[in-house]
């Protein structure tokens, strides 16, 4: 059997790269928060979580390897004592850093230092354009928090920090609010996909998208264009028609990874399972090793078959979807995405046994649970907008010696970041 | 500017991109080869491109080299259509600031 062999760049990402593209670090499970849809089911601190020295080490790796720059989540990562510590050693070793934070440590002498530096970039979280919204999912007080951290920010002079938003059935009416917000601060607008990873799988069904508005969303994404970013997390939306900016791939252990507070490495952030764990950065090849020889990314760097969705006719637009979202619903990986814009996801929920979906392997959540929530807001009814025009396209699209990805960040989206 | 024999008749893309300048990768900007060409990512606009042709990133690197980028294309020493080609990637690349006029010593 040979090799598969790439022409074009998308099938070079497909089989992965000698190292990703970029990749999510999630530096401690420890959070003042309780967000009820955490991805990584973070509160409380791991106590096997990775030494300074150990985090140290995993940065030279990353410098060896050129990993251009790292995505630093949890948990919330600046309550870690070492984290500046950590952020200034990592610029110093050419690998910029972007960090998630709910903003509780952006005072404003931290803003003024933060926007100092060229290497690092902050991405504030906010689910909600309103405190209402905002601190049913995510705890009283939290949206204030971050109102605070982006005033703070933009007060020192950052620009175009990310506001980051995970879109749900209750936000998801707030696009044009969200970026009012983005703009006011001189931040750029970022949306992601829920998904049932972590605590999300509790709440999936109260929180993500209904149909219509998965269509709404697509038509919104279309007219904002290269504008707002999306980390690459809507490509399953791709079956409604035009492709979003970005390469439209599940980078999952071909170009992306994620490595978590005790140093396991898995797939992608959303995978936090013992059947994506691919190694520690504590085995003996370190994290170069897990990247280019553990067997479970060989596998996800084979050609994929569409299983049950090879016969549709926008599986090469979707590629299937996520293969998180199908894991955690208990959908099987070569089949439809929950939510595939096809309506092939619903029917084949409608097989799954109540209860049989994987569990996280892990769960850090605070032992005390938040007061139980009441009824959700009201959700809002989203304007509907004309798509952009053609003529509104980037003069670089479709340029053939040199792909320009869209916008900024991790501006391939290929690393879902 | 002085058009490159051959060049493009509209070249829009071009605007504010001289051949005869002497170019250089911008001191913010990250290389790193792979099998199809290389990945560029520039820290100070966080932007991450694809040279997705091997050609083309010897160009990009041997632009130190040379006085002009003329002359890095002409070093290549691909046919007229190639290096037009190459030319209006410089042209994108000059555009987002991951290449720069490099100023020289003496003039």
């Amino acid at each position: 059997m040979t090799a598969p062999t790439a022409t074009r760049l998308i099938d070079h990402f497909k089989l992965g790269l000698d190292a990703p593209i970029c990749l999510t670090w999630e530096l401690t499970y420890a959070c003042n928060l309780s967000c009820v849809h955490c991805l990584s089911s973070s509160g409380r601190r791991d106590p096997r979580e990775l030494t300074t020295a150990e985090a140290k080490a995993v940065i030279d790796e990353l410098e060896r390897m050129q990993v251009f720059y790292v995505n630093i989540g949890g948990g919330e990562p600046t309550v870690r004592p070492d984290f500046w510590e950590l952020v200034d050693y990592a610029t110093e070793h050419k690998v910029g850093v972007k960090f998630s934070t709910n903003g509780v440590k952006i005072t404003p002498e931290v803003a003024q230092r933060l926007a100092a530096s060229d290497y690092v970039d902050v991405q504030i979280s906010l689910d909600g354009a309103t405190a209402e919204v905002n601190d049913h999912v995510r705890g009283p007080g939290s949206y204030a928090t971050a109102v605070r951290a982006m005033q703070n920010l933009s007060d020192a002079g950052f620009r175009g920090f990310k506001l980051s938003v995970v879109c749900t059935r209750q936000n998801v009416g707030q696009l044009d609010e969200f970026k009012a917000i983005a703009d006011r601060y001189g931040a750029q607008l970022r949306l992601t996909r829920l998904r049932p990873s972590g605590r999300g799988a509790d709440v999936w069904d109260e929180l993500h998208l209904l149909p219509h508005q998965q269509r709404e969303l697509y038509d919104w994404l279309v007219a904002h264009g290269e504008s707002v970013l999306t980390g690459d997390s809507f490509f399953h939306l791709a079956a409604f028609g035009d492709a979003l900016p970005g390469l439209n791939l599940c980078g999952a252990g071909r170009v992306v990874c994620l490595i978590d507070p005790v140093g396991d490495v898995y797939a992608c952030p959303f995978a936090i399972h013992e059947n994506f764990l691919a190694g520690s950065v504590r085995d003996p090849g370190g994290f170069t090793g897990v990247w280019r020889t553990s067997a479970l990314f060989a596998e996800l760097r084979q050609p994929q078959t569409g299983g049950a969705c090879t016969s549709c006719q926008h599986y090469d637009s979707c590629q299937g979807g996520c293969m998180a979202a199908k894991f955690f619903t208990g959908l099987p990986l070569d089949g439809p995405d929950p939510e595939c814009v096809q309506g092939y996801g619903e029917s084949a929920l409608a097989g799954v046994v109540a209860g049989s979906a994987p569990k996280p392997s892990l769960d850090h959540s605070h032992r005390t649970e938040r007061r139980a929530r009441t009824s959700g807001p009201v959700t809002l009814t989203l304007s509907r907008r004309k798509p952009a025009s053609a003529c509104d396209e980037s003069p670089l699209a479709g340029f053939e010696g040199l792909d320009q990805p869209s916008g900024s960040g991790c501006a391939s989206g290929a690393c879902g970041c | 500017m002085t058009a490159l024999p051959g060049l493009p008749e509209s070249p829009a893309v071009l605007t504010g991109f001289d051949l005869d300048r002497a170019w250089d990768v911008h001191s913010q900007v990250a290389v790193r080869p792979e099998p199809f060409g290389a990945l560029l990512y520039h820290f100070g606009t966080r932007r991450l491109s694809f040279l997705k042709d091997p050609t083309l990133l010897a160009v990009v690197t041997s632009l130190p080299e040379h006085p002009s980028a003329r002359a890095a294309l002409a070093a290549t020493g691909a046919d007229v259509t190639v290096q037009r080609r190459l030319a209006r990637a410089l042209a994108t690349l000059a555009a987002t600031d991951m290449i720069t006029e490099r100023a020289e010593a003496s003039s």
